[in-house]
């Protein structure tokens, strides 16, 4: 088994394990994420089908609709969210839903950005380890 | 970078101003932060889509500000609800549902908030002016705002508009500043005939492309030989920001930041220009079609809020018809809209055709559509681009008086003579 450390930013740090999800193409989580069972429902998504319950989400960044943050927030409180989200930049939409989650329910969901040479190095079913100062160790 | 906070917004978040506040300003701080702005600006309005109902965490959200005594700092109109106060029951709508999303409602209404349940505000007396620092939600009123009237805001999600019009204070970021509206991607019309740009369903499909061509980047439409009118540019704003994420755009000659291609990109090159003509329009234009034969059970008009303005144009073209039995014919509007459509008569005008009206709220937000409604048509290329995927209908497009014929022939019909080439 090889170890890798990939440095990344916390946005909102937590710790974070689980086998990853990933995908280069964006998501909109209205229409693309069912909150209520925790699969990705958008049909034209290469990700379409997967549970991300529990998982370690990997995408660019969230596309689309502005209500990816209430969906991702009825996520949260469902249980049904992923374990975290690691992404390219500082997706506005992703840590909303996750602060407000901390104000209303103390339960943020941690999220990390990674350069886009470290997040192209993740692959999907990579056990990670998601550390609070946002450094990111893949397993595989 | 770090943010530098005023001493206001120290007070706002020690609770001065009260818990409500306190979180609200919380939210705000934590936001900015993590977009790297490094203060916060004043706004003087807001526009609130967190109204419509999704699930409990969005209730608790909006129950826990307004339990914690929020009230709102900037005047603030509100957008779509899930319910259609005084007529859901017309409708399939499950009482549960209609309960939960009363209370949301309600708890964005005790704010001290204008309910105007509509989702093109910028046709109210309250909209905002040229220059005014705004935070709105709803993606069309966002374009609109930003674009048309030449106000200024970020594309705002649902949950932080609230936090904004209770706090007055947005991170000082994006769209906000002038340096970051400049046009980035030319879209230059080449051989598109006058008598098509005055037409209505034009503004729909220009726009789907358009969205659907800009990715993240800011476009400038170049080429208009007419001026369009304030519901054609409504129309194209809906189309762009659905198919895309465009939240201000320039149509030199036509919107405030574009007197010349010049002002539009602010004096820099474009990044790519896009030359769009008829091959395109007609591409697009198909596109928001999703149906298989001419089938029709519902003609759907209101996306966004229908305005007096096609009130005034859709009463002539209903007046003395009768609509098909088959066919059901829904027009969608504000409350103050549909006032104003009755005082001038127009209401009884649509009635003796058919027609059935609700206010408040739009078919993609509220569950009201009957199981045998398979087959829909509309004039707007947002209910088009929406209706497959979040209400799994057919949907046909065409113009006004397309949907009006079909209505009365009880089948899709529309007239291709002007988008023949």
């Amino acid at each position: 088994m090889e170890s890798l450390t990939l440095p990344g930013r916390a946005l909102i740090p937590g710790n974070a394990r689980g086998a990853a999800l990933v995908s280069r193409e964006p998501l909109s989580f209205w229409g693309g994420y069912d909150w209520k069972t925790g699969e990705i429902i958008d049909r034209r998504h290469d990700l379409s089908g997967a549970i991300a319950k529990g998982r370690i989400l990997a995408i660019p960044f969230s596309r689309g609709s502005s209500t990816t943050t209430a969906v991702l927030l009825e996520a949260i409180r469902a249980g049904t969210a992923p374990a975290a989200i690691l992404t390219t930049g500082s997706d506005f939409f992703f840590a909303l839903a996750s602060v407000v989650a901390d104000e209303l329910y103390q339960t943020p969901l941690t999220l990390v950005a990674l350069d886009e040479s470290d997040f192209a190095r993740l692959k999907t079913d990579d056990e990670l380890e998601v550390l609070r100062d946002g450094r990111v160790i893949v397993l595989r | 970078m770090t943010l530098s906070l005023l001493e206001k917004d120290r007070a706002l978040l020690s609770g001065k101003h009260g818990a409500a506040a306190k979180m609200a300003m919380s939210i705000v701080v934590r936001m900015a932060e993590v977009s790297g702005a490094d203060e916060l600006l004043d706004i003087t309005g807001a526009h609130i889509d967190s109204t419509v109902y999704i699930g409990n965490a969005g209730l608790e959200f909006a129950e826990r500000l307004a339990g914690l005594g929020a009230r709102v700092s900037v005047p603030t109109t509100l957008n779509v609800s899930g319910l259609d106060e005084h007529h859901w029951q017309e409708w399939p709508v499950p009482a549960d549902w209609a309960r939960q999303a009363y209370r949301q409602m309600a708890a964005y209404q005790s704010m001290g908030t204008i309910p105007t349940w509509t989702c093109a505000p910028y046709q109210l007396e309250t909209k905002p002016v040229f220059g005014q620092q705004i935070a709105w939600g709803e993606s069309n009123a966002i374009a609109f705002a930003n674009s048309v009237i030449g106000a200024r805001t970020e594309r705002y999600p649902d949950l932080f508009d609230i936090c904004c019009a209770i706090t007055g204070r947005v991170p000082a970021m994006g769209l906000h500043l002038a340096q970051h509206r400049l046009g980035q991607i030319l879209f230059r019309l080449v051989d598109v005939p006058t008598r098509l740009q005055e037409r209505d369903d034009f503004y729909p499909v220009l726009g789907n492309l358009i969205g659907e061509r800009s990715g993240d980047k800011i476009p400038v439409i170049d080429g208009m030989t007419v001026t369009a009118n304030e519901d054609q540019l409504k129309a194209f704003c809906a189309a762009a920001a659905s198919s895309g994420g465009v939240a201000l755009f320039h149509m030199v000659g036509v919107t405030p930041e574009a007197p010349t291609l010049q002002a539009a990109f602010q004096g820099n090159h474009p990044l790519q220009t896009v030359e769009v003509g008829m091959q395109a329009l007609l591409h697009s234009r198909r596109q928001l079609t999703h149906a298989d034969g001419d089938a029709l059970d519902m003609v759907v008009l209101g996306s966004p809020h229908f305005s007096l303005a096609e009130f005034k144009r859709l009463a002539p073209m209903v007046a003395g018809k009768r609509k098909h039995p088959e066919v059901k014919f829904l027009v969608t509007s504000s409350r103050a809209m549909t006032e104003f459509a009755r005082k001038a008569g127009i209401l009884e005008v649509l009635e003796a055709f058919g027609a059935q009206l609700t206010v408040d709220t739009c078919i993609l937000t509220s569950p009201m559509l009957p199981p045998e409604i398979q087959h829909l048509m509309t004039n707007s290329a947002k209910f088009a681009y929406y209706s497959p995927g979040m209400l799994q209908k057919q949907i046909a497009f065409g113009s006004l008086e397309d949907c009006v014929n079909s209505a009365v022939a009880g089948r899709v019909t529309r007239d291709e003579s002007a988008w023949s080439l």
